[in-house]
């Protein structure tokens, strides 16, 4: 065939629609593959894609575990789109879960609110703790980086490894119940409250698990939202992400923004933690995350950095997480979330190059600048 | 590889590019509208227009960077088409573009050999330095091919990047405004370049908003008009300056801005004994002191890398000094920028892309780069985004900002917009020092026209301006005095309506010194 291959690169500016294109159909690309697979060692993609659907979102019961699924994720994505918007490389998010559990659990577990105080105060208090427990460990790199220029990616990653050892040492000494790695279950004051906590009023409730925490994440979803597109805080991330040095021309702090930027991360991440052991756990233990900290890049990524898109990705992986506990081979659904990780970072190529085939003596090419160095002046 | 040697000789009937009836068409906008181009080899072609005209598109479609949305391309007789510029120089065309594009960490000869297929790696350089001194002897430029580029300086980093282009075997070069970053001697150094390189059949395209530049070199003139070709390569032969100003903006501009004397105000800035050193850790001021006040334009006159830049930086708290600068009575020295903002001081800096403008946002959130924190753009928590638009929409109308919106990202802006829309956020903040970098650098002859008016008349509403420039021409029109400035030292305080222009420039290159002031 007279057909070639061409790859440029394209202009800085790709047109708009082009990544929300790219990230849906990363999505729809890796679902492809996934079913190509199955088809090769001889399953019906069909059927196990509609079973796929059911498990998560066919009936309101696997809706809410869903939700449940998606409710960490929310928040861990807000805390990577936090810091990436200013390019700073929080991929500490999995530590800063894990440190804002455990400063949640110490309300309870010193205790800091009396035993056999009111839900909410107790509630109120970890949610607090849990934030300040993760925007400490944001702190860290936020100042290292700030004061000693330490590169984040490196001391974020790190901290990860520590945070998670510091819980195992808490809950497999002082706090161990009966030798187990776990903390005794919280006193009730100290649960999220649950659909099914009113399966008496309305029946319908009976058996789901979504708890209030998946409301928490909705309105952090809109303050984030709105610190990022509407504050002058937002600006001031926006503007040293885009250049640092006009940032400082422009009379704006960049060390200290590092540094609130990290914590308030950091914080976002904590409240994931807390949300997940006073909601569904109910008691700090090994292993609260599968690695939501890491997926958590995975949804900011595809999600473009809008945090309304990250409630949406979120949902999806939350259902992905569902369905894949559901269906033999259980690996399925880890399959699916790796080729979606793999497309999204192919398609950042294709927002970066044009690609066009065409036969040999074509020559009609839209006025599409290829490189986006070309300096105008 | 081939060197440059095989030039074909000069011969002007041989059309080295034709460029026909090219159509450049981007989002919203209508680059170049069915234009046409010609060069002859051997000669040097100015391509003149006013700040958005579409002269960097067209020459980037040459250079191979852009494709055009229609129209044909011939180098020498053959129809070409470029899909990157790798293609281009392949056919003989390099192109130096504004801002430059070499990596600073690596030397000179590095630079000029990256990216090539051979050598593959940087071992035994010496083999090339041997060629590339060859071509430095041809055409005359020298530099130390051996200092890494961040230490060479803006004049001797153009030398390498046209020596990088050279190498590459380029017989047509293209110029893009290559003078706005230079002093004017390193400008008579590449005027007499490009006379060396046309006379050993090279062709240049030369793109400047220099008049007197352009009547100096150039053979023909091709002039553009949003988008139009209004003169396709007239010979220079009898065009004045006049002739091409009016060519480029429809109506005749006034060359001279008018200044009426004034008795200036109290102190605003005061600068005493003030030393710094540059990025490389070397002294660049050297015990400066200077005061400016209200009402005033007190213009710094010196050969670039003379101190200049680091004077305004100090003042901006962009870098650390040694002794006491004021401004209303407040010191200023060694505190962050948000201080200087705070008492009321514009800056427009020397770099308009990596300092002064944030690439990736819109012209309006360029505009409220540092009014977002105060009242009436800044609430207490929040930025008032509507009302940044409207302004922005004044002042994109005001300024004559050229683009299809305000919500036109930075980047897309042609140079000489992108400086306007600079210019119009540090002036609309009604400051009360303004410290001015070139302001006008890379603006056409109309625009400068209005924006020297207006820094007139913010001096005349009391404003105290720092003016620093290197067009001599434009500091004796503005400045009420004019500091001069050699080594880090300020030489002289001269007043322009006394002083004669070599007079200036025999303090300039620090041969006699001028005691008070
Ligand atoms: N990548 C781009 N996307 C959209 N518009 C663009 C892009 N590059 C240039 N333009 C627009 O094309 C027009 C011509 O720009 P160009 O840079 O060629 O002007 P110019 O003649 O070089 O002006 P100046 O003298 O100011 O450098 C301008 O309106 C500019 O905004
Ligand atoms: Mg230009």
């Amino acid at each position: 065939m007279a057909f070639k291959l061409q790859v440029e690169k394209r202009s800085a500016d790709p047109p708009r629609w082009l990544p929300a294109a790219t990230s849906i159909g990363a999505v729809v690309i890796a679902f492809i593959i996934s079913g190509i697979i199955l088809t090769i060692i001889g399953g019906d993609p069909i059927r196990v894609f509609s079973f796929f659907y059911e498990a998560a979102f066919g009936s309101w019961a696997a809706l809410s575990d869903t939700l449940v699924k998606a409710t960490p994720l929310i928040l861990v994505g807000l805390a990577c789109t936090v810091a990436f918007r200013m390019k700073l490389w929080n991929i500490g998010a999995e530590g800063q879960f894990y440190i804002g559990a455990f400063f949640a659990s110490l309300v309870v577990l010193l205790p800091i609110v009396p035993a056999g105080s009111s839900r909410w105060v107790t509630i109120g208090t970890m949610i607090v703790f849990g934030m300040i427990g993760g925007a400490l460990w944001g702190f860290i790199p936020g100042f290292l980086k700030a004061r000693y220029r330490v590169n984040e990616i490196i001391t974020t990653l790190m901290l990860n490894y520590i945070a998670i050892l510091w819980n195992n040492y808490w809950i497999f000494s002082k706090w161990s119940d009966a030798g187990f790695q776990m903390t005794p279950v919280f006193d009730k004051a100290a649960w999220l409250p649950r659909l099914a906590d009113y399966a008496r009023e309305f029946a319908f409730f009976s058996g789901m698990t979504l708890h209030f925490g998946f409301v928490i994440a909705l309105i952090v979803t809109v303050i984030v939202w709105w610190i990022l597109s509407r504050s002058k805080w937002g600006f001031e991330i926006k503007l040293i992400g885009d250049n640092p040095e006009a940032a400082r021309y422009s009379g704006i702090n960049i060390a200290r923004n590092i540094v609130l930027v990290m914590m308030f991360s950091g914080a976002l991440a904590g409240l994931a933690g807390m949300s997940e052991i006073t909601g569904v756990v109910h008691r700090l233990q090994e292993r609260i995350s599968p690695g939501y900290g890491f997926t958590g890049i995975i949804i900011a990524w595809l999600a473009k950095l809008n945090p309304f898109a990250v409630v949406l990705v979120s949902i999806l992986f939350g259902g992905l997480i569902v369905a894949g506990r559901e269906i033999q081979p259980s690996g399925l659904a880890q399959l699916i979330q790796g080729i979606i990780l793999f497309m999204v970072i192919s398609s950042e190529f294709l927002l970066r190059y044009r690609v066009s085939f065409f036969g040999r003596n074509e020559a009609e090419t839209p006025a599409t600048p290829s490189t986006p160095e070309a300096e105008t002046a | 590889m081939s060197t440059s040697t095989n030039a074909p000789p000069p011969d002007y009937r041989v059309l080295a590019v034709d460029m026909s009836n090219i159509v450049i068409r981007f989002p919203g906008v209508l680059a170049n509208d069915h234009v046409n181009l010609t060069l002859k080899q051997g000669e040097i072609h100015a391509l003149l227009g006013e700040n958005g005209a579409g002269k960097s598109t067209l020459m980037n479609v040459l250079s191979g960077l852009y494709k055009q949305t229609s129209g044909t391309i011939k180098v020498y007789g053959e129809k070409v088409d470029f899909n990157s510029p790798r293609d281009a120089i392949a056919k003989g065309i390099g192109m130096v573009h504004q801002h430059f594009m070499l990596v600073p960490t690596q030397t000179a000869t590095e630079n000029i050999l990256l990216g090539l297929k051979e050598p593959r790696f940087f071992l035994n350089l010496s083999r090339y330095d041997k060629a590339i001194r060859e071509l430095q002897e041809q055409f005359g430029l020298y530099v130390d091919t051996a200092s890494k580029v961040w230490q060479l300086s803006v004049g001797e980093q153009q030398r390498v990047e046209i020596l990088k282009t050279l190498y590459r075997g380029a017989n047509i070069l293209i110029l893009d405004e290559p003078t706005a970053v230079l002093a004017p001697q390193e400008i008579d150094e590449l005027m007499n370049t490009m006379r060396a390189l046309v006379a050993q059949g090279k062709s240049i395209i030369f793109i400047s908003h220099k008049l007197h530049e352009v009547e100096q070199v150039a053979d023909r003139v091709t002039v553009l008009r949003k988008g139009v070709v209004t003169a396709e390569g007239i010979p220079m032969g009898n065009m004045t300056k006049k002739d091409l100003a009016q060519l480029m903006v429809g109506r005749d501009v006034v060359f001279a801005v008018k200044k009426e004397v004034r008795e200036p105000g109290p102190v605003v800035l005061s600068i005493k004994n003030v030393s710094a050193t540059n990025n490389k850790g070397v002294a660049a001021l050297r015990g400066v002191s200077l005061d400016v006040r209200a009402g005033e334009i007190v213009g710094v006159a010196g050969v670039a890398g003379n101190g200049q830049s680091e004077l305004a930086e100090v003042i901006t708290g962009m870098r650390e000094c040694t002794g006491s600068i004021t401004v209303n009575g407040v010191e200023v020295a060694n505190k962050p920028p948000r201080i200087s903002i705070g008492h009321g001081v514009s800056h427009v800096p020397e770099d308009r892309t990596h300092v002064g403008s944030a690439p990736n946002m819109t012209i309006t959130e360029n505009v409220i780069m540092k009014a977002y924190r105060e009242e009436p753009i800044g609430n207490r928590w929040s930025v008032n985004y509507p009302l940044a638009h409207d302004n922005a929409e004044e002042l994109k109308e005001q300024y004559d900002v050229l683009a299809p919106s305000v919500d036109t990202m930075a980047r897309k802006l042609s140079g000489g917009n992108l400086q306007k829309v600079i210019l119009a956020r540090e002036i609309s903040a009604e400051p009360r020092l303004m410290v001015a970098v070139q302001p006008t650098r890379g603006l056409d002859v109309g625009a400068i026209e209005a924006i020297q008016t207006l820094l007139l008349a913010q001096r005349d509403a009391g404003t105290a301006i720092l003016l620093v420039s290197e067009e001599l021409e434009e500091l004796m029109a503005l400045s009420d005095r004019i500091a001069v400035i050699y080594d880090g030292v300020i030489q002289g305080i001269v007043d322009p309506e006394h002083t004669g222009v070599s007079e200036i420039g025999l303090l300039m290159t620090g041969q006699v010194s001028k005691e008070g002031g």
